[in-house]
Parts: C-alpha cells; sequence; structure tokens
C-alpha cells in the first residue's frame, strides 16, 4: 500500500519532536480524518534554519510531515512557501489516492507556520 | 530479525484448518460430480452436501431443511433482509442497530429507497441495544427485527434471546447476523427465539465464499436470483460444493469445541486487555464481561490507529483499527461513534481477535512489542506532548 519511501520515513522520521524558542509555531488538523499536526520553525536571515514537527496521525500523515521538513530545512522562508502537497507527496514516491489529503496536513501546517512568522516579523 | 507472526485478525477471517482441509479436498478433484445430477458421481456427491447441511444445522439445533447454504455472511444478510422484504410487496417498519455490519445497514438503506421505514436503535457505552427500546420502537407495520449476535469490532454480545422473545410475542420475524458467534458461544435458534440467523463459514476455521442461512419453518421469503432449484430455489446455482463440506467440518469442529476453547480465549483475552491497559491512558472498547471470547479492542490516546497497525505489522502481529485513517472512507467507524467515542479517542482504536491457534506465548510477544510503539508514537504526537 505504501512505497519504500513512505515506510522509511513512517519508521525513521526526521526531524521529530519540539523546538524551544522556535521562531514561529503552525498548527493545523484535518478535517477529513480528525489528524493533527504541530510544525516549528527557527528562522535566521529569512531562511529556516532549523525544524521540527509532532504529528497524531496515520502512516502517510507521520511520513508526510518527515518528508516535508526534510524538504524545506536550509530553504528560504519565500522558497518554502511555494512548497504544495503534490510536492511533498511526489517526493515521497506517491501516496495512496485516499491517502493523499495527509501531505495536506504537511502542506498546511508550513502555511500557518509561515503565517505566524510574518504576522511575528510585522509586530516586531 | 524474527519472521514471527501472530495472527490476531481472526474477526476478519481465519485459516482453514488442517482436518477441514482434509475433508473437503478430495471434492475439488476426485469427487467432482454435480450434485443435482442422476449419475453415481452425482448422487454421492448430493449425499456428502446434505450431511454437511445436517452438521451445519445441527450446530444451530435447527432441522436440516431449515439450513440454506449461501455464499458466506453477507449474502445471507440480502436475502434474509430483502428477501423478506420482497415477498411482503408493500412498504413497512423495519428495526435494527446503529451498530449493525455494513451488510445490514446498507441492505436497510436500500430498503428505505424502496420505501420501507427504518428505525436504527442506539446503543448504550457499551455498546448493547436495549430489549426495551425494541419494543417502544415496534409500530403497527414492523415486519422484522435484524440485531446482530455480538458486534464484530468491539465484541459486545446482544441481548438476542430477550429481543427474539419480544419479536415472537408480536409475531415480528427477528434476523440476527451471527457470523461473530457461531463457532465461539453455543446458539440454539429455538432457545434464542431466532427465525433467521446468518453465518459464514471463514470466521470459524473453515473457507471463504461459502455461508448459511436459518429460516424456520413457514418464514415467508421471496428469492432473490432465479435460475435452479437448488437450495429450494431460495439460492439458485451449483452448489459450491468443496465449500459445502468444508463448512460442514469446520462448524462440527469448531461447535464440539466450544467450552474448551471458550475458557481458553476468555483467559487469553483478558490476560491480554489487562496488560494493554497497564501501558497507561489505554481504554477498552466494548462489553468488559459481555463480549465475544476472543475480542479485544481497545483505544490508545494520544495516537492513530492506522500507525499503530503498521507498526505492529512490523513485528508480525496482524491486527485491524477501528480509526478513520484505516476505513477506506476517512469516517471514524460507525461502531465507535455510536457508543459515544470522541474523534481521537475512535481514531486510535485497534481491535485484537484471538482465534484457534493462539496462545500464551502470542500475548506475551504482543505485550512485549506493543508498548514501545505506543511510546514512540507518542512521543511524535502533539496531544501527548502539550498535555
Amino acid at each position: 500500500m505504501y512505497s519504500e519511501k513512505v515506510m522509511d520515513h513512517f519508521t525513521n522520521p526526521r526531524n521529530v519532536g519540539e523546538l524551544a524558542n522556535a521562531d514561529a509555531v503552525g498548527e493545523t488538523g484535518s478535517f477529513k480524518c480528525g489528524d493533527t499536526m504541530k510544525l516549528y520553525l527557527k528562522v535566521k536571515d529569512e531562511r529556516i534554519e532549523d525544524i521540527r514537527f509532532q504529528t497524531f496521525g496515520c502512516g502517510a500523515a507521520i511520513a508526510s510531515s518527515s518528508m516535508l521538513t526534510e524538504m524545506v530545512k536550509g530553504k528560504t522562508i519565500d522558497e518554502a512557501a511555494r512548497v504544495t502537497n503534490q510536492d511533498v507527496a511526489d517526493e515521497l514516491g506517491g501516496l495512496p489516492p485516499m491517502k493523499l489529503h495527509c501531505s495536506n496536513l504537511a502542506a498546511d501546517a508550513l502555511q500557518d507556520a509561515i503565517a505566524d512568522y510574518k504576522s511575528k516579523q510585522r509586530s516586531v | 530479525m524474527e519472521s514471527r507472526l501472530v495472527y490476531m485478525d481472526h474477526g476478519a477471517t481465519t485459516p482453514v484448518r488442517k482436518e477441514v482441509f482434509d475433508y473437503m479436498a478430495p471434492f475439488l478433484q476426485e469427487r467432482y460430480g454435480n450434485p443435482s445430477s442422476l449419475h453415481t458421481p452425482g448422487r454421492e456427491v448430493r449425499q456428502a452436501v446434505e450431511e454437511a447441511r445436517e452438521k451445519t444445522a445441527d450446530a444451530l439445533g435447527a432441522n436440516s431443511d431449515e439450513l440454506y447454504i449461501t455464499a458466506g455472511g453477507t449474502e445471507s444478510n440480502n436475502i434474509a433482509l430483502r428477501g423478506v422484504a420482497k415477498k411482503r410487496g408493500k412498504p413497512g417498519h423495519i428495526i435494527t442497530s446503529s451498530i449493525e455490519h455494513h451488510a445490514v445497514l446498507d441492505v436497510c438503506k436500500d430498503l428505505e429507497k424502496e420505501g420501507h421505514r427504518v428505525t436504527y436503535l442506539p446503543v448504550d457505552r457499551y455498546g448493547r441495544v436495549d430489549p426495551a427500546a425494541v419494543q417502544d420502537a415496534l409500530e403497527e407495520d414492523t415486519f422484522i427485527i435484524s440485531i446482530m449476535a455480538a458486534n464484530n469490532e468491539i465484541g459486545t454480545l446482544q441481548p438476542v434471546r430477550e429481543i427474539g422473545a419480544l419479536a415472537r410475542g408480536k409475531g415480528v420475524y427477528f434476523h440476527t447476523d451471527a457470523v461473530q458467534v457461531v463457532g465461539q458461544l453455543p446458539v440454539d435458534v429455538n432457545e434464542l427465539n431466532v427465525d433467521l440467523l446468518s453465518l459464514s463459514a471463514h470466521k470459524l476455521n473453515g473457507p471463504k465464499g461459502v455461508g448459511a442461512l436459518y429460516m424456520r419453518k413457514g418464514v415467508k421469503i421471496d428469492p432473490l436470483y432465479r435460475g435452479g432449484s437448488q437450495e429450494r430455489k431460495l439460492r439458485p446455482g451449483t452448489e459450491n460444493v468443496p465449500g459445502i463440506i468444508g463448512q460442514g467440518k469446520a462448524i462440527e469442529l469448531a461447535v464440539s469445541e466450544i467450552p474448551e476453547k471458550k475458557k481458553r480465549l476468555e483467559h487469553l483475552r483478558d490476560r491480554l486487555i489487562k496488560g494493554l491497559i497497564n501501558i497507561g491512558e489505554v481504554s477498552l472498547n466494548g462489553h468488559p464481561e459481555e463480549r465475544l471470547p476472543g475480542n479485544v479492542n481497545v483505544s490508545f490516546k494520544y495516537i492513530e490507529g492506522e500507525s499503530v497497525l503498521l507498526s505492529l505489522d512490523m513485528e508480525g502481529i496482524a491486527a485491524s483499527s477501528g480509526s478513520a485513517c484505516s476505513s477506506g472512507s476517512l469516517e471514524p467507524s460507525h461502531v465507535l461513534s455510536a457508543i459515544g467515542l470522541d474523534h481521537s479517542t475512535a481514531h486510535g482504536s485497534v481491535r485484537f481477535s484471538l482465534g484457534y491457534g493462539n496462545n500464551e506465548e502470542d500475548i506475551d510477544y504482543v505485550l512485549e512489542k506493543t508498548p514501545p510503539i505506543v511510546e514512540r508514537l507518542r512521543s511524535m504526537s502533539p496531544t501527548y506532548r502539550s498535555r
């Protein structure tokens, strides 16, 4: 059902956990299935220097979260903002049709974190 | 790497027992006659089919002429509900529960489209239907009540006898989907006041693709299919002979072993429940006592069922889940919703269904492998850390 890459990221997820003193936090829940995800960013000079995630969800949700963190770590905020859920699914070698929405969870959490970052920048 | 397999999904299906396989195997090759044929090979097979029917009927305390072979539980449920509704010929009222298998629920929904009215009774937090609620739901034109004998997900046993007595008193047909119970607990259609009962061979170490419908003499029904006189025209088509033979043997064996098996499985079940609850923030779904001997259904708080299943599978443990992510529909199981579980608790449900072949070592193994899996997934969960 899942690709080897999905199983790899599910079994050995990258960047799991919380970030103390995160510069931005994104949080999202899937209306479809009830999964939730939290994403922490450490940003330096507009670049994502460090990233962590926490996910309550299925194998695809955990793998998508992990893959997303790998994809955007080191990217600038603007570059990261262009990453879509399809990009995440593609990087994972595809997801079963019923599980495509799981990659939305990760992409939405990222957008939420970026919005949090920008609003904090404005208020500084 | 260990290549151990601990199969704990007997609620989904079971392996065919060696004795059953050996018994049915000749009917795939040497004894291939069509039981409807007049020649010797045909007549010999007819005799074997009727013996298997007798064994199946005996297991239910029924007469063999009240036993109709079908292609399984789903077909039995369809024939029973649609067939009785068809014979009635005019819209009427049906009573069922909100936690039935889809093989009953979806048929009821179809019958609604055809003009019938259906009451889907709620259940209590253990998943039990209240017989008094059945009584209250009865209407002038209620013609059939269909309540499962035990729930496939949470294992809760229903007060079938009481509901049957009530139906009998009102002259309303009573059907029960007993696929999870036959071969697990004693079933006597007369004691239970049942008019129609569905069973399936592959849930009791028999082959897939065969089941039976018990139907009390005198029940008025119309067949759904046409084309032959097999099964007294209720289920026409050349018989699945190896399946029927295997079903007869499997049910005979399963029923003869109930006292010993029930005791053994209940012991293993209760050990597993206790061990899983000891992990902490794990709750049992379904009734603590009134449940199938082999059913364990728990919710692991803060984590999701499918990710638990994947992790268990990597350790060679086969189980199932009612979580939205594993349902294929993105909805949590209707059963877990009906017993009032909130979305996230339903999301973390896992069912281990024990059966023939499971032993103490299997329980040890599951109780050794599960806690670290739960710990790992919880360590990734935002709801766990942020408490």
